[in-house]
């Protein structure tokens, strides 16, 4: 039965439900590498297929609205994991050292050799790794961060009676809670980024940046210059999210639901009331504030 | 149409039918089978014979979809007649991890239409990650005038708003569990959407969601659920308001506390002292964000009769969890963060004697600035002193084989070892080996052993000493392992048990994938990502299987959705 290719089609019609079908993905055949970059397995030729990102033969429909907008950027079908970003770790290292990481931004195991712990450092940011649910993770964030801004009143003094250090403190009656240092910093925490023609998303953590720039950067380094893109053609993306040159731009939903322009208000409101990201084709981001419909027609130009 | 399995019982069936005529009226059996609960019993018992079959399928109500495209929501109501509970999962567990698309599907609506149709006395849906909309929720609330009990865990797709609609429609909910799930909280007013005449509820957990809720009406909601046994609050609720709500409510068997720092005044602390010592009925305590050595000791007199604890909240250090631990001698289940250290972890050895039960989450998993949280050294004080261990999880830093080793040695009885050394491929620190003879000993050591987690520098010789010795293994995770296809096939080759097998980032290709056709036929998922897998592979093996759900993507395949075990037979309708 050739419906073996069942893979997204037939083989789950029946099935539980499927979902809203994408309309940014679609079943364009799209070539992609099965190698990893960091181990010397026999090179597989690429591979072209079809397929759709939904469930439940909704696939089909899709193919022929999205083919006409070809980017090189569109269309992937493909999920991005450890290999399309910066590479992890080579796994076989030689058996003289601690393997050592190669990420970007961490510290090489090789250094933390000579300490007695002889721990390597390093948890490299892989995609997914450590498995830790994205609940959690989030919890985690805000807690680290929480506590390094409380340093002053860390609470882990060794007082035997907690009623003696009580009659030492202030007393009153405030209701006030004391997490108002962790309200601040927001338990926002990581916020789901999508970008258009990629179906898979990542995260990123408000937190972590306190700029708009920063946050762009972060965003592009973890979406557009990707250091194994198997993509072939070069990404013709010098340009940045924030200044209109890029084919894309950086949008966000707000707690109303209503999509916005990255930019326009002062970075804390914006942390307050930003839902989620999405990174949006130019082309789509029509009407979306009135700084952009004010700029002149250039600045939508078309994708290729 | 019937299964190979029930024509191979039709001879049985004569002499069946006729020890029925002599002894066993329909009736009988029928009540004699919905004492039974298991879902594995009910799937063997169903396999005798037709009338046994028949029985059984009458008398069920509660059903198990492990995997919910293994069959139809219609195959599932044509069978079962009569559920009132059921438990359904969808995606793949490394959807937690984010390596499962968006829109991947594992829509839960489509049933809910069935269910609606066919079971509308349904009482309890429990799902794991499923995708549910808000209008879900609400047509859920809607169709099922005796719904009792809500349970979401790692689910998405829906907002507070799903649970508004929960609230206000019903009546006789007893259960409303909403756990770690990629919910939208746009804001804490369902709570307020219960009726002041609602008094029902037993079980109220709303931990995760991080609004604030609006205090009065939860004070009054716990006021008057006289049943409330489990209540697990979100950080929104300070200490004084616990203390407040416990004062009414010192019935309560679980408690998850809100944010457990608050500037106290003396009085305050005596009296939420007093009130948490009064729950006479606690054995699982949880919550606690940013608790810290100052007011800990208030839990002190509420945990003698503790069982359950979790920590994975808090970041306490190694001396707050020792003070705290000497209150709690009945501890079995324990969950920390690993800022308390090995020395923490010696605590635990000292004072839980009882211990079944350890997790140890990372507190800074990405954090490289400082050497910092446990190391092999916490797991051997743990194992030392916990002989009834038999469920870790184990993220560190560094581990040695002899550490492994000497763990199993202390500790035989594991079910469940899941260690995440967190830097992939690492070997062992002292000797700079591969990691195989942790493995090895855990696999050798362990023979109850059901559920896997291997990480750190591994060869093929672990999963051949896998496949050669855990034969009673059913999840194995591998990630960043192995050296060839060898590996994966010894696995598919042994583990007579094998279930539910997930991989990433391995150099397992065709051959091996190819090499599981008939172990896959018992199985209820295989997950393959970022190894060597082709799409040629993949389409092979959709030929060889047809019955399988195969989905690839990418030349990766990402999921190959087996049959599930609920039917205990193979499944007999493509769809």
């Amino acid at each position: 039965m050739e419906g073996g290719l069942v893979l997204l089609g037939g083989g789950n019609g029946g099935g539980g439900g499927s979902s809203g079908v994408s309309t940014t993905e679609s079943a364009v055949l799209s070539k992609v590498e099965v190698v990893s970059e960091a181990c010397s397995y026999p090179a597989e030729t690429e591979l072209e297929l079809g397929l759709g990102l939904s469930l439940g033969g909704g696939g089909g429909g899709s193919t022929g609205k999205t083919k006409a907008a070809n980017s090189s950027w569109g269309e992937c079908g493909r999920i991005l994991t450890a290999k399309d970003f910066p590479s992890v770790v080579s796994q076989r290292t030689n058996n003289g050292g601690p393997s050592s990481v190669t990420v970007s931004g961490t510290k090489r195991a090789a250094e933390s050799v000579s300490h007695d712990s002889g721990s390597p450092t390093g948890v490299s940011q892989v995609v997914g790794w450590p498995p830790i649910r994205a609940y959690r993770m989030n919890s985690l964030v805000n807690q680290a961060k929480a506590q390094r801004g409380d340093e002053g009143d860390s609470g882990i003094g060794e007082k035997d009676k907690p009623k003696d250090a009580l009659k030492k403190k202030l007393i009153y009656n405030g209701k006030q809670t004391s997490s108002a240092t962790v309200n601040e910093k927001g338990y926002l925490g990581f916020v789901k980024v999508n970008m258009d023609g990629i179906p898979i998303g990542r995260k990123v953590d408000l937190n972590a940046h306190s700029s708009y720039e920063s946050l762009a950067q972060a965003l592009e380094d973890m979406f557009l210059r990707s250091a194994n893109s198997l993509e072939k053609e070069p990404l013709t993306m010098a340009s940045k999210l924030l200044d209109g040159s890029s084919e894309f731009v950086l949008t966000y939903e707000d707690k109303e639901g209503d999509w916005m322009l990255v930019g326009d208000v002062p970075w804390r409101m914006f942390v307050r009331s930003v839902r989620r990201l999405r990174i949006m084709r130019t082309s789509e981001a029509n009407g979306l504030a009135p700084r952009f419909n004010e700029s002149n027609d250039t600045q939508r130009s078309k994708p290729i | 149409m019937e299964s190979s399995e029930l024509k191979r019982s039709k001879d049985s069936v004569n002499s069946c039918e006729s020890a029925r005529r002599s002894s066993f009226p329909d009736e009988v059996l029928e009540r004699v089978l919905s004492l039974l609960k298991s879902h594995r019993d009910r799937s063997s018992v169903s396999l005798v014979c037709k009338d046994w079959y028949n029985a059984e399928r009458w008398s069920r109500t509660h059903v198990f979809i492990g995997n919910c495209y293994s069959v139809s929501p219609e195959i599932v109501a044509r069978r079962f007649p009569r559920i009132r509970s059921v438990t359904l999962k969808g995606k793949p567990r490394f959807s937690d991890f984010n390596l499962v698309p968006e829109n991947w599907g594992a829509d839960i609506h489509a049933w809910l239409v069935v269910f609606a149709a066919k079971y509308p006395f349904l009482e309890e849906l429990r799902l794991k990650r499923m995708a549910i909309s808000d209008e879900s929720l609400e047509f859920l609330a809607v169709s099922f005038p005796n719904f009792k009990a809500l349970s979401l865990l790692s689910c998405d797709g829906f907002s507070t708003n799903g649970l508004a609609a929960i609230a206000t429609h019903c009546k006789n909910l007893t259960e409303l569990d909403i756990q770690e799930n990629g919910i939208d909280d746009i804001g804490g007013s369902w709570l307020s959407c219960f009726p002041e005449s609602f008094t029902t509820l037993e079980v109220l957990n709303f931990a995760n969601l991080t609004s604030d809720i609006n205090f009065d009406m939860l004070e009054k909601l716990v006021g008057r659920c006289k049943s409330m046994r489990v209540l697990k609050l979100n950080r929104s609720v300070s200490l004084e308001q616990l203390q407040r709500l416990l004062v009414n409510a010192p019935q309560l068997a679980e408690l998850g506390t809100g944010l457990f720092s608050q500037e106290l005044t003396i009085r305050e602390y005596e009296e939420l002292e007093s009130a948490l010592s009064n729950c006479k009925n606690m054995h699982t305590l949880s919550g606690l964000w940013d608790a810290t050595g100052m007011y800990l000791p208030a839990l002190y007199l509420a945990c003698t009769h503790l069982t359950f604890l979790n920590l994975s909240y808090a970041a306490l250090q190694s001396v707050e969890l020792a003070k705290l631990l000497a209150h709690c001698p009945q501890l079995k289940r324990l969950w920390v963060l690993d800022s308390v250290e090995d020395k923490g972890l010696e605590a635990v050895g000292l004072n839980c004697p009882l211990l079944e039960e350890l997790r140890v989450f990372p507190a800074d998993p990405f954090d490289n600035e400082i050497v910092h949280g446990v190391t092999e050294a916490g797991f051997v004080a743990v194992s030392f002193g916990c002989p009834r261990l038999h469920y870790v999880l184990y993220f560190c830093r560094q581990m040695t084989n002899a550490a492994v080793a000497t763990i199993v040695q202390n500790c035989p009885d594991f079910t469940h070892f899941r260690l995440c050394i967190m830097n992939p491929g690492q070997p062992d620190y002292l000797t700079n080996e591969p990691m195989d003879e942790a493995f090895g000993a855990v696999v050798k050591t362990c023979t109850k052993l059901q559920r896997l987690s291997v990480s750190g520098l591994l060869t093929d010789l672990t999963f051949e000493y896998i496949g050669r010795y855990a034969k009673n293994l059913e999840t194995l995770s591998v990630a960043f392992a192995g050296r060839s296809d060898w590996g994966m096939q010894c696995v598919l080759g042994g583990c007579p048990k094998l279930r539910k097998l997930e991989i990433r980032d391995c150099p397992f290709g065709n051959a091996a994938l190819l090499s599981g056709l008939e172990k896959y036929e018992s199985m209820r998922s295989l997950w393959m990502s970022a190894c060597n897998v082709t799409m040629n592979g993949c389409r092979l093996l959709a030929r060889e299987m047809p019955r399988l759900n195969v989905e690839a993507r990418g030349g990766m395949p990402h999921h190959l959705s087996l049959l599930s075990e609920m039917l205990g037979t193979r499944q007999t309708e493509n769809y």
